[in-house]
């Protein structure tokens, strides 16, 4: 008895702990899988943002969740409930689309209620329903215009309340804001994750703009050839990329091909063309294997004198991770500069400072000769 | 310059060439001449002449049945047939089925007229109907006019966002409910046009109708072309006068409509977006 | 307990339901043209074909099987091709045919191509009015509108009674019932199917295509005959096919303008029928005139597929 309510016990928890599971969810075209195999647990109320550049799958997907696209093979559980087949009208899943796709012919106040209606909503709660997501998205002064008569911002709020009216179990979002200007996308990410927030709908998005996925999402999976390469929050996939690619896909970084010359548990010493990488943490390796340093171009101190011992104290050993270099490339950006230091074997490095006073006494210039130094624990070691 | 005034002078004299045949026929339905051709005064007695001429108030009437009819029938087969070829790109046999629709937009009509015919004709041998008449009729009319319309309304399927099909589906559409909801009032207006187009199409056609038309079902072009088989009769410029002037008028309101409502949709879309702009 | 949800996927009940529902909305939708265009376009032709061989005696056909003495007679007469082809006038029409069509869809061509290159060049607030003008005509009874060249070309007609009057000449011009007043009549009617195609292809054309052009060094005239010309032959093509096709058979044009002296295989088929009462010499012509139009069918068909093809992929 105490067992077998136990084991209820944890799978009830189990259950809350994975609100959509997929399992080995495969997609053919023809001979190409567009998505290969996937597997992913999604928690209740998170924000999920699958990234990768066009034609890595995740549009397919997407699709898939929506029910758009019928998988080839494997299956999509949604709180318990197998939804692998089930038709897109059938799914407690709303999506809102990249293009928006608001009915043109229907007023903002009939675009909210046209899923409610297809529910067979008593009209009274209708009329509760689409106020109460005019009022959520702001848009009440706007409830009998049609879209065109609308800016794409409030498109974009309309298309919400619209996918969020039926209060759905899922929210997709494809590329939420890839059809608005910079400006006005920095502004709409923070105010489309409050009402995310504050609705508290679990949300799987998809987008090719990293800067939006790391905003918004509290996990992110990055996709390549219909797979994933790493799943994790926005933190850890950019401090610690587990793939070369995933490195280079977010953000900027520097690459270096080398060698495992030192693995001790605490620290290995990667051996490069360039210099010596000193890692101040252990990793899963054989001595001599092949293996790339990763440097995030913002990691890097770059100056006209060599460091001293004492500025290069968490370094630890002279010669390590500092290369001598002479500046070929300046961008002033603003918020910060980039340089790009050519090496003496020919590598160019990126770097990046920001520019935390107006003037800067010990600025840069092209053809100046430097030190580019950085921290052993900085450094990070990919082997795939 | 020089170049659009080359342009400009071109465009005058092909509309000209358009509109000059049109014209005379207009000017001469007025003319008080036996002679069709020579300008003797103006007169409305032909106008009146056709309020008296039986043959064409029936012809007339027939026709206008037969395009009501046609119309209708053409613009349902031809949304399916646009449908298929829009929808489902795969399909057994769809070279031909694309064959088929577009086909007869360009085969001569005297080939369909005749086959059609004999078709009929073999079908009636063995089963005794139909009969040829406005029934024969409207399903050659038919056949043309679903080619026309299937070709109206693919051009707008093809334009049409696909993703607001698949919200009205996201937000809990059947199938059936997605074209009533969604399709149908997206692609109305070339509905429409479509509708329209093949009116006209089968209140114009001869030769369809000639080898399709049996005793006692003879359409206002039938008419028409015979007189005018046997030279110029002031009564069909009178015909012609009425009819260009209800589709002039038909497609000069109609355009102006599309233009005003197109031009009020810009300006509608420019404000919204100059509203939401943060003032200064 | 309620709120414990056991993670046992639910078997989804409608999924076969939904693709039985699916195939049958695609097959009526696929099926029901498929077979109106079937029994009315291909068996029809079908029937023709086979009436074209049959041996008759004028509309009476004899079985084409027939099962006599246990042994199977096929009754099978080419005779009607046979008279086709030794028969010089039969010949000559046929190419007379295919001349007064290519004549036509070249004229029209070379009026139409500047003119709807001109019409997509004028400022975008024209082109509404301007394609309507297009439209208008295209609209109106083709019947009318060829039945009023009678009245403009006539020998007592309005242009030989204006050229007498400002004294271009002296006596009235022979300008009806000639090739000439045919042609007249068939670019006149064919002239709006060349112009919109041609017009549409046209009208999207990427101007910057041009800039580019003029920027790497080349003449206007030079850039029209490299890039605009090669860029709108979609448009070119299914004009020409537009027009060439159903000229190859025209009936009303030759028989309200062209006389008795121009010969039109249309006419000829439509003699043979109501006149001649020969429904089998009939379907020979007109199993012979498709003959003759098959590639450019097969070639229209083509380009209007590819043109649907295009304008899916712009989207």
């Amino acid at each position: 008895m105490t067992n077998a309510a136990v084991a209820v016990q944890h799978q009830s928890v189990k259950a809350d702990d994975s609100f959509l599971t997929i399992r080995k969810l495969t997609k053919k075209f023809g001979d190409v899988a567009a998505v290969d195999a996937v597997s992913l647990n999604i928690r209740k109320g998170e924000i999920f943002a699958m990234l990768g550049a066009s034609g890595c799958g995740k549009s397919t997907l997407l699709r898939m969740l929506a029910g758009f696209e019928i998988p080839s093979s494997g299956a999509i559980v949604l709180e318990g409930q197998d939804i692998t087949s089930l038709p897109p009208y059938e799914r407690p899943i709303n999506m809102m689309f990249q293009s928006y796709a608001l009915f043109p012919h229907l007023t903002v106040e009939q675009n909210i209620a046209f899923g409610l209606e297809r529910d067979g909503m008593p009209k009274g709660d209708i009329t509760t329903r689409v106020t109460e997501m005019l009022e959520l998205t702001q848009l009440k002064q706007f409830a009998k215009r049609k879209p065109h008569q609308l800016s794409g911002g409030q498109q974009q709020r309309v298309a919400l309340a619209r996918s969020l009216a039926k209060r759905p179990k899922l929210l997709l979002l494809d590329e939420p804001l890839g059809a608005l200007d910079k400006k006005l996308r920095e502004q709409t990410q923070i105010e489309l994750v409050n009402i995310i927030d504050k609705v508290g709908v679990t949300c799987v998005m998809v987008t090719h703009d990293q800067e939006e996925a790391m905003t918004m999402a509290s996990r992110i999976a990055v996709m390549k050839s219909g797979g994933f390469l790493q799943v994790g929050p926005p933190r850890e996939i950019y401090e610690t990329p587990a793939t070369k690619y995933v490195a280079d896909f977010i953000g900027n970084v520097n690459l270096f091909k080398g060698t495992l010359s030192v693995d001790e548990p605490d620290h290995v010493v990667i051996q490069t063309p360039e210099c010596q990488h000193f890692v101040s943490h252990g990793i899963t390796g054989t001595l001599g294997m092949d293996v790339h340093v990763a440097l995030r171009p913002e990691k890097i101190s770059l100056q006209k004198k060599a460091p001293t011992p004492q500025e290069r104290e968490s370094a630890r050993e002279d010669g390590f991770n500092c290369v001598q270099g002479i500046v070929k490339n300046v961008s002033y950006l603003g918020s910060y500069t980039t340089y790009h230091v050519k090496l003496s074997t020919g590598t160019t490095l990126k770097v990046m400072n920001t520019n935390d006073a107006r003037h800067d006494d010990h600025r840069l210039d092209w053809d100046d000769s430097v030190y580019a130094w950085w921290d052993g624990s900085d450094v990070v070691v990919l082997t795939q | 310059m020089q170049r659009s005034r080359f342009g400009l002078g071109w465009m005058t004299v092909v509309f000209l060439f358009l509109y000059l045949p049109i014209f005379t026929l207009v000017v001469f339905s007025f003319n008080d001449s036996k002679l069709a051709t020579q300008w003797g005064g103006f007169t409305l007695k032909w106008y009146a002449e056709i309020l008296n001429d039986r043959e064409v108030r029936e012809a007339l009437w027939l026709s206008l049945k037969i395009a009501f009819l046609t119309a209708t029938a053409s613009v349902v087969l031809g949304t399916l047939a646009a449908f298929a070829m829009v929808r489902y790109t795969k399909f057994k046999g769809r070279t031909l089925f694309s064959g088929m629709v577009n086909a007869p937009l360009v085969m001569p009509e005297v080939i369909i007229g005749l086959s059609l015919l004999l078709m009929l004709v073999s079908v009636q041998r063995a089963f005794g109907v139909p009969e040829r008449g406005v029934l024969t009729i409207w399903l050659g009319h038919s056949l043309l006019g679903m080619a026309y319309a299937a070709v109206v309304v693919q051009s707008r399927l093809l334009e049409l966002d696909k993703s607001l099909e698949e919200a009205a589906m996201d937000l809990g559409c059947r199938p059936h409910e997605v074209f009533r909801l969604v399709t149908l009032p997206m692609i109305a207006p070339s509905l429409l046009s479509a509708w329209l187009l093949t009116f006209t199409i089968s209140l114009d056609d001869v030769v369809l109708s000639a080898f399709l038309s049996g005793p006692g079902s003879t359409t206002l072009p039938i008419v028409i072309f015979s007189r005018a088989r046997l030279g110029m009769s002031p009564t069909i410029n009178a015909i012609a006068a009425i009819m260009i002037f209800i589709v002039a008028a038909g497609v000069i309101f109609g355009s102006l409509w599309l233009a005003r409502a197109e031009k009020r949709r810009a300006e509608e879309q420019a404000a919204a977006y100059r509203e939401a702009l943060p003032s200064p | 307990m309620s709120s414990v949800s056991l993670p046992t996927p639910q078997p989804a009940q409608s999924a076969s339901r939904r693709s039985w529902l699916d195939a049958l909305g695609a097959r009526t939708v696929i099926g029901i043209p498929f077979l109106w265009l079937a029994l009315l376009f291909l068996v029809p032709f079908l029937i023709v074909v086979k009436i074209s061989i049959s041996e008759s005696d004028g509309i009476h056909f004899k079985e084409m099987f027939v099962f006599t003495d246990g042994h199977l007679q096929w009754n099978v007469k080419w005779g009607n091709y046979a008279f086709l082809a030794s028969d010089a006038l039969y010949i000559r029409t046929y190419l007379s045919s295919i001349y007064y069509a290519g004549v036509t869809t070249i004229i029209c061509l070379l009026i139409g191509y500047p003119f709807a290159y001109f019409m997509a060049r004028s400022p975008a607030t024209w082109r509404p009015a301007l394609l309507m003008m297009v439209m208008l005509p295209f609209w109106t009874s083709l019947l009318l509108r060829v039945y009023a060249w009678k009245g403009l070309l006539a020998s007592n007609g309005v242009i030989n009674d204006l050229l007498l009057a400002i004294g271009v000449i002296s006596e009235p011009l022979k300008m009806m019932n000639t090739s000439f007043s045919l042609l007249i009549g068939m670019v006149y009617a064919y002239l709006p199917f060349m112009i919109l195609p041609l017009y549409a292809n046209l009208v999207k054309l990427d101007l910057r295509l041009l800039e580019a052009a003029a920027d790497l060094g080349a003449k206007p005239l030079t850039a029209f005959w490299k890039v605009t010309i090669p860029l709108s032959k979609a448009g070119i093509v299914a004009g020409a096919m537009l027009v060439f096709i159903p000229c190859v058979g025209e009936f009303v044009i030759p028989e309200l303008l062209g006389g008795p002296s121009t010969l039109m295989i249309g006419r000829v088929l439509w003699d043979e029928f109501f006149s001649n009462n020969d429904w089998a010499m009939a379907s020979a012509v007109a199993v012979v005139m498709v003959l003759l139009i098959i590639i450019p069918l097969a070639i229209f068909n083509k380009s209007q597929t590819e043109n649907a093809a295009r304008e899916k992929g712009r989207i």
